[in-house]
């Protein structure tokens, strides 16, 4: 802007709408940090179970109010009843340490497996040759389509379940592992060598280190699809479990049984998840990554 | 391995091809020991490739290359492991018992004993690359190779990082080979500072100026520069 002075007064002052924005920042007063904790508390009082919890007041409210048929539905407090009067009757522990205990011994098999054979994979190009052709495969076929082959194999006792549930497990954990330990940074790798640590040393403080976001995430699936094997294995020719109860439930038209076998495979969904949270907070500090706004 | 009388690297003849391209011609080489030689010159000259047959992680085509068994590549990224405290980036190479005590110690020297339990991404840019010039000395070695270590630190903090390693060579007594373009730097830490030209050592200089000299004054305004028309820049420079 060429402005032309003619007297010997100052210039013209520059029109405010020229000024440019500012912004300002300072630290938080006491009262407003305290507000946008309660704000921040209001959103999300449970965490990451505000919305799961909110879900199920929800459906309580529909149930009371007659918008759900209790031949549908039962309400959340029906499905508490359920589980007092099992548990009265001893008919509701049993079921779930049986699950608990299929789910447990396929999940110890398939993270041996997953993590040994990930392992060799992610460190020895032969090993991935061995082994990343049949986990892809086994990875594509749906864990029910196998459940009858299995049944043939190992009859309908404790094996078939078990090896099925560890198979769902082993194929997340293998992918997973495998792709960490192979997207570890070169260059660190190539430090450590030239920095003089032996092959053992770069594997136990660099690669597997490294690899462990990538396997606590596969981890989070293994736990998840135990559940789903656990589900699978038990609607067919199971004798106890939770899913044995589910199907007797079915039998005798008890809906409130049957959602009660559903909320406790999501609660032990939630669970893992939980768990694999805590193993995240306390083995990955180290990380400088994005934790959300 | 024999230990190599009279010099600390000694480079023969060597050649490394990638493709048709020609990185290395028939070049050669010779540190003494506790020499403090700079190789500069323009990027794609073939510098690194020269420092990293030096550290062994690349083999030549042709030649010879002899280098003593101790020896530590500092690199330009300081490539600390984040998911180890600098301490433990610091023994990485180690397989002592005291290895921890040693660390500390080499901490110390870099000015960084209160942050041996710190994690990496805590550190600043110049904190990082001390830990890695750390994690070189602690194994005492008597090649220290630099691959253009402060070319991403700030003015200062590079001015800063220049008298830490002039100290740490005087204390350590071991060959060091820095890779640069910066030729402030070179005239600032060499001994001899060696011009790279199309795959081989094309000039060198010895540098006989005591610290202040290589600050200011005739000497090192005339080799500066020399040095820059021998890079290919116009030494009508600042």
């Amino acid at each position: 802007m060429s402005t032309l002075v003619l007297t010997g007064h100052a210039p013209p002052r520059t029109p405010a709408a020229e000024v440019p924005e500012v912004e300002v920042f300072s630290p938080l007063s006491h009262r407003s940090a305290t507000v946008a904790r309660l704000v921040r508390l209001g959103r999300a009082p449970l965490g990451i179970y505000t919305v799961p919890v909110l879900l199920v007041v929800l459906w309580q409210v529909a149930s009371s109010t007659g918008w759900l048929s209790p031949n549908l539905a039962a309400s959340p407090v029906q499905i508490w009843h359920a589980a007092q009067s099992l548990w009265q009757q001893g008919l509701l522990w049993p079921d779930i340490t049986k699950s608990l205990t299929r789910s447990g011994e396929g999940l110890a098999i398939g993270l041996t497996v997953g993590v040994v054979a990930g392992t060799i994979a992610g460190l020895w190009k032969l090993g991935d040759t061995l082994f990343t052709g049949v986990v892809s495969v086994i990875n594509t076929i749906p864990l029910l389509a196998i459940l009858p082959l299995m049944i043939v194999w190992f009859g309908i006792g404790e094996e078939s379940k078990v090896l099925l549930i560890a198979m769902g497990a082993t194929v997340p954990i293998y992918i997973n592992l495998f792709s960490a330990i192979r997207g570890v940074d070169a260059g660190l790798v190539e430090m450590a060598r030239a920095a003089g640590a032996g092959r053992w040393r770069v594997i136990t403080r660099v690669l597997l280190p490294g690899a462990l976001p990538g396997f606590l995430i596969g981890l989070r699936f293994a736990l998840a699809y135990s559940v789903l094997g656990l589900v699978a294995a038990e609607q067919v020719n199971a004798d106890s479990g939770i899913g044995f109860m589910i199907n007797q439930a079915q039998t005798y038209e008890r809906v409130d049984q049957i959602y009660l076998g559903i909320v406790i495979y999501a609660v032990l969904g939630l669970t893992a998840h939980q768990f694999v949270r805590v193993l995240e907070r306390v083995f990955l500090t180290w990380r400088p990554s994005y934790n959300g706004s | 391995m024999t230990a190599v009388l009279g010099a600390s690297v000694r480079v023969e003849a060597t050649q490394r091809r990638f493709g048709d391209r020609i990185v290395l011609n028939s070049l050669d080489l010779e540190i003494a020991p506790s020499e403090f030689v700079v190789l500069l010159g323009p990027s794609g000259c073939g510098k690194s490739t020269l420092l990293r047959l030096l550290a062994g992680l690349d083999r030549p085509d042709a030649g010879r290359v002899t280098v003593p068994r101790a020896r530590a590549i500092v690199f330009q990224n300081p490539r600390l492991l984040p998911w180890q405290r600098v301490w433990r980036n610091v023994t990485i190479g180690l397989d002592r018992r005291d290895a921890k005590r040693v660390a500390m110690e080499v901490l110390a020297e870099v000015g960084l004993g209160s942050q041996a339990k710190a994690w990496p991404r805590t550190l600043s840019g110049g904190e990082a690359q001390r830990v890695s010039l750390a994690r070189a000395l602690v194994s005492e070695p008597d090649l220290v190779l630099l691959d253009e270590p402060f070319a991403a630190l700030d003015a200062i903090t590079r001015l800063r990082m220049h008298d830490l390693v002039r100290a740490l060579r005087h204390r350590h007594n071991a060959a060091m080979l820095l890779v640069t373009h910066d030729v402030d730097e070179a005239i600032a830490l060499a001994d001899r500072i060696l011009v790279m030209r199309e795959g081989r050592i094309g000039t060198q200089h010895r540098v006989d100026l005591d610290a202040e000299q290589r600050l200011r004054g005739y000497e090192r305004e005339e080799l500066r520069a020399q040095l820059l028309t021998e890079i290919g820049v116009s030494a009508t420079g600042p």
